[in-house]
């Protein structure tokens, strides 16, 4: 398959569906994807740990370091941060993020493109 | 001959050859591995003559026989192809003209002679000490004499109230006889101890039932009808009974085939030694007990170690000499520690004391000082020596804190610590000096083991480990105890806050104890401490968030983001019936099969909308978790025992499925595995264990503290001989001290060797009751097999917890894309290679690989 553009977003399930500071991983157009609701914030990054390879991030323990949310990989324990998808333990790692939003009690994510 | 000459031969004849060390006693032993491990080119062929068919093995902890401590753990020999070990074969006689030993295989030529021969007890020539039931307790075989007489008798008396006689005293108490201790001086330990020391020693030892006769000599032992000693006769005209006589009033040097060789003596015995430890014969060198060096011998082994040292070293070439002994000695008799050090009786003119008595504690201390009150010269500890090490060390120099700081109870030695000077002997079996300590941390060594592992301080008797940590202490490399950025207690302070206030929940927790929102540290930290306190389904509520992966799906995540399932197995006992369950249920869900080293079976491979459909499959054939994704109980591993087994003495397999049964469940800091082994064969590896029970032909022997893995650990006998519902009080209470007080991730192993005072202690506390914690031991883990429940049973049986087993949120009956499976050797398995998720999503992306990948 080609490299895709999405603007469009895509419903997922409602917001009571993600508990405080617990993962679920949802598919959107074929794209592995991590959705997390902690501090009162949603998030949205790949599902694919960059480390291991395998698709597992929305499995890791929800956190934070220095008052920011992070996200550490269930495989080997890297820690990112939720907001800018910075490996914490290993330079130049980077999860992807992607768009998320709440509409009427509604989860909602869009694919970021490809830089 | 022209000293030239003795020169020339002396270079000629001690640069190599052939070496014979007459005795394999520890001090021998220790001689023969400086030697080998610093003879680089093998310059000399050693052969070592034995009198005793056992090769070496540790005499200082002779006494732990008694313990149920085999010979082969005493051991202290390790083979060695360079060297001769000629066993059961004394020397009889050295012919020097010749340079021959003589024993009665032959002729044992020699270039250099070592003599290491030891000493033996000194015997008082009175009557009846040659009746049947009179020991002395020097071999392993006296004490399995001792142990094989005092059967079915009830008294016994022990001559010499020294340092040995009280072991032996022990000794026959734990034996079961009422016991009686004769010591000629007016006081217990006369060497070691002072008046008023030995006056509260006196105490201690009559509370443990032993009757002192002090000041009074033996006369005569008296036989009884039987033929045996039945009776000690004193000198002030009192009887003791005793059907079994220990004499222990002191050794005496072996220097017999030195006498006969026409060698000069010590002025009371010992082959006499210059401070190089070479006798008069240039060829001929003595250590140990039987040298006398410059005409003292030593009986301890510190100074025995220094003087095969020096040999070794003369012997390679070296310039080594004896550098005086270290007569300090700090032990723990009957329970109660001792320690003598330095001017222990005040004997330099002008010393001044400093005593300190507590009555109510029964301690006794004393410090010897020079006439101005600056210098230490010595001392004696009763009852607590925990001071020892820092004063033991400070011995000749300014006193590291005002005396009665350093004397008072609870550690006011640590203060003194940072003031030792750097040459200060921290380590006197190793002979490790402060400034090494130091240079250690400098170098990196942020605690004990990371020490002992670079200065071997603290290796041998261990009585220098505190003071290790007060170096690590006064160095400023204190560890924070703090679990992370969250929280500053430590596990073992949450786990009290949460126990003694009832905190049941993560976020009450950390907002009335810590701060921010948690991490992937502290979260699963606290959802064990709450699991083990028995607060409800680890899947409930806020809980479900606190889980790693593993505990949140019950199952073991794998490399590629499956996850395989492990039922229990209970001892490794199953039905065919229940092996053709889970055949059907791996073949039926295509997973992979692989028997575990815990001897149960593990299937790879599902996803994990999977997870409940085999649940279910093997909850309804009678199955249960297993727990292998949990720090937690995994299993009790058992050999078949005397069910099927020739050499089996009890039912192995019974007591592993009791077992497992019991502690199914239990939630702790890492994970515990345990064994059984119906016979001291051990085939189920019980030593290996956190904690391993080993069959014996009356009861049970508990070890604790063992594992496998990354280092591999013997667990270390605990009790022996148990009765069933003995051994279990004793797990149980192990097992919930460990969860009260270990570290985040600390193996019990780990555990055990971070506690002061180590197994001891751990004794004081689940045997003796000494911090009063047993029935609340007790009770908690009652409670946990009260409450025990399935946890997959009730993930099955509740849809709000079945509802987190899907893939997708958004596609719950969408099967996860990237796992998907090759063949190998029959079997699915994720493909090798490229991290598996990596082909399988339309956006391929160079994936960043910071760590090997690991295969499993």
């Amino acid at each position: 398959m080609s490299t895709l553009t999405m603007v469009d977003w895509t419903v997922i399930c409602p917001l009571d569906r993600l508990d405080p500071d617990r993962g679920v991983a949802a598919l959107v157009d074929g794209v592995q994807v991590a959705l997390f609701r902690t501090g009162g914030e949603l998030y949205a990054v790949d599902n694919l740990d960059p480390v291991g390879g395998a698709y597992v991030m929305s499995r890791g323990i929800v956190g934070c370091r220095g008052g920011r949310p992070t996200l550490a990989s269930p495989l080997h324990k890297q820690v990112y941060e939720l907001g800018t998808g910075r490996c914490l333990d290993l330079p130049d790692v980077v999860l992807r993020r992607h768009e998320v939003r709440c509409r009427d009690g509604v989860v909602e994510v869009r694919l970021r493109q490809e830089e | 001959m022209s000293d030239s000459d003795r020169s020339a031969k002396r270079s000629a004849g001690m640069s190599g050859g052939r070496l014979i060390v007459v005795g394999n006693g520890m001090v021998g032993q220790r001689f023969v591995e400086a030697l080998r491990a610093r003879d680089h080119d093998r310059r000399w062929r050693v052969t070592v003559l034995a009198e005793e068919r056992r090769p070496a093995y540790d005499r200082v902890r002779l006494s732990a026989f008694f313990d149920g401590v085999g010979a082969e753990e005493l051991n202290l020999h390790t083979p060695d192809d360079g060297v001769e070990l000629r066993l059961g074969e004394p020397a009889l006689g050295i012919d020097r003209e010749r340079r021959v030993v003589l024993t009665a295989a032959g002729e044992h030529p020699y270039d250099a002679l070592v003599l290491a021969t030891g000493s033996s007890a000194f015997v008082p020539p009175v009557a009846g000490t040659d009746l049947p039931g009179v020991f002395v307790y020097r071999t392993l075989d006296d004490l399995a004499a001792i142990r094989e007489h005092a059967r079915g008798r009830r008294a016994g008396a022990v001559i010499g109230g020294g340092l040995l006689g009280l072991e032996a005293a022990n000794a026959l108490r734990l034996l079961g006889l009422a016991t009686s201790v004769v010591e000629f001086a007016p006081r217990l330990m006369p060497v070691q101890v002072d008046e008023a020391g030995g006056a509260m020693l006196r105490r201690y030892v009559e509370e443990l039932g032993v009757t002192p006769y002090l000041g009074v000599a033996t006369t005569a032992l008296r036989p009884g009808p039987d033929g045996a000693v039945a009776a000690l006769e004193l000198t002030d005209g009192r009887t003791v009974d005793a059907e079994l006589v220990v004499v222990a009033a002191g050794i005496r040097p072996r220097d017999e085939l030195a006498r006969a060789a026409g060698l000069p003596l010590g002025p009371r015995g010992g082959v006499l030694v210059d401070a190089t430890c070479r006798t008069a014969d240039e060829r001929i060198w003595a250590v140990g007990e039987c040298a006398a060096v410059d005409g003292t011998c030593h009986g301890l082994v510190a100074p025995g170690y220094a003087t095969a040292e020096v040999v070794a070293d003369r012997l390679l070439g070296g310039a080594a000499t004896f550098p005086g002994a270290d007569t300090a000695t700090k032990l723990k008799l009957l329970g109660v520690d001792v320690a003598s050090f330095g001017d222990a009786h005040g004997s330099t003119p002008g010393c001044l004391d400093v005593t300190f008595t507590d009555p109510a504690t029964h301690t006794y201390a004393k410090l010897v000082l020079s006439d101005d009150a600056k210098t230490l010269l010595g001392g004696v500890l009763v009852g607590d020596a925990s001071a020892y090490p820092t004063l033991r060390a400070s011995v000749g120099g300014p006193l590291p804190a005002p005396p009665l700081a350093l004397l008072a109870p609870a550690g006011g030695a640590a203060a003194g610590v940072g003031a030792l000077p750097a040459a200060t002997q921290v380590c006197s079996c190793n002979a490790v000096t402060r400034a090494e300590i130091d240079a250690a941390i400098a170098g990196g060594a942020t605690d004990v083991p990371a020490l002992k592992a670079c200065t071997r301080a603290g290796t041998s008797c261990g009585s220098c480990v505190p003071m290790l940590k007060q170096l690590l202490d006064a160095a400023g490399v204190r560890q924070s105890t703090a679990l992370c950025e969250h929280f500053d207690a430590s596990r073992q302070e949450l786990f009290d806050l949460v126990r003694v206030r009832g905190i049941r929940t993560f976020s009450q927790l950390i907002a009335e104890h810590g701060r921010g929102r948690g991490c992937d540290i502290c979260k699963p930290v606290v959802a064990s401490i709450l699991a083990s306190l028995g607060t409800g389904h680890v899947l409930d509520g806020e809980q479900a968030s606190l889980q790693d992966t593993n505990d949140h799906f019950l199952a073991n995540l794998q490399r590629d983001g499956s996850y395989s399932v492990v039922p229990r197995i209970p001892g490794g006992e199953i039905t065919p019936e229940k092996l053709i369950v889970i055949g059907e249920v791996a073949r039926d869900f295509g997973l992979y099969t692989k028997i575990t080293g815990g001897q149960r079976i593990d299937l790879f491979g599902a996803r994990v909308e999977q997870l409940p459909q085999i649940w279910r499959r093997l909850v309804d054939a009678g199955f249960e978790s297993g727990h292998a994704y949990g720090k937690a109980l995994r299993t009790v591993k058992s050999c078949v025992g005397e069910t099927w087994c020739r050499y089996g003495v009890q039912d192995s397999v019974g007591l592993a499925v009791a077992l497992e049964l019991r502690y199914r469940g239990l939630r702790a800091p890492h994970k515990l595995k345990a064994a059984v082994s119906g016979c001291a064969r051990e085939c189920a590896e019980a030593r290996g264990k956190d904690f391993g029970i080993i069959a014996t032909e009356t009861g049970w022997n508990l070890y604790l503290g063992g594992n496998g893995g990354f280092r591999p650990q013997h667990a270390d006998l605990f009790a022996t001989d148990l009765r069933t519902d003995e051994l279990v009080t004793l797990i149980d209470r192990f097992l919930m001290y460990y969860i009260r007080t270990a570290d985040r991730l600390q193996r019990t192993a780990a555990w055990l060797e971070a506690m002061e005072g180590g197994l001891d202690h751990l004794r004081s506390v689940i045997v003796d009751d000494s911090l009063g914690l047993c029935a609340d031991l007790d009770a908690a883990m009652a409670r946990h097999v009260a409450a025990y429940s399935d946890e997959w049973r009730d993930v099955l049986e509740d849809p709000e917890r079945l509802r987190r087993f899907t893939s997708f949120v958004n596609a719950p009956d969408v099967p996860d894309p990237s796992i998907a499976f090759t063949v190998e050797r029959g079997q699915p398995v994720p493909p090798r290679g490229t991290p598996p998720g990596a082909g399988a999503d339309r956006r391929r992306q160079p994936v960043a690989l910071g760590l090997p990948e690991v295969r499993r």
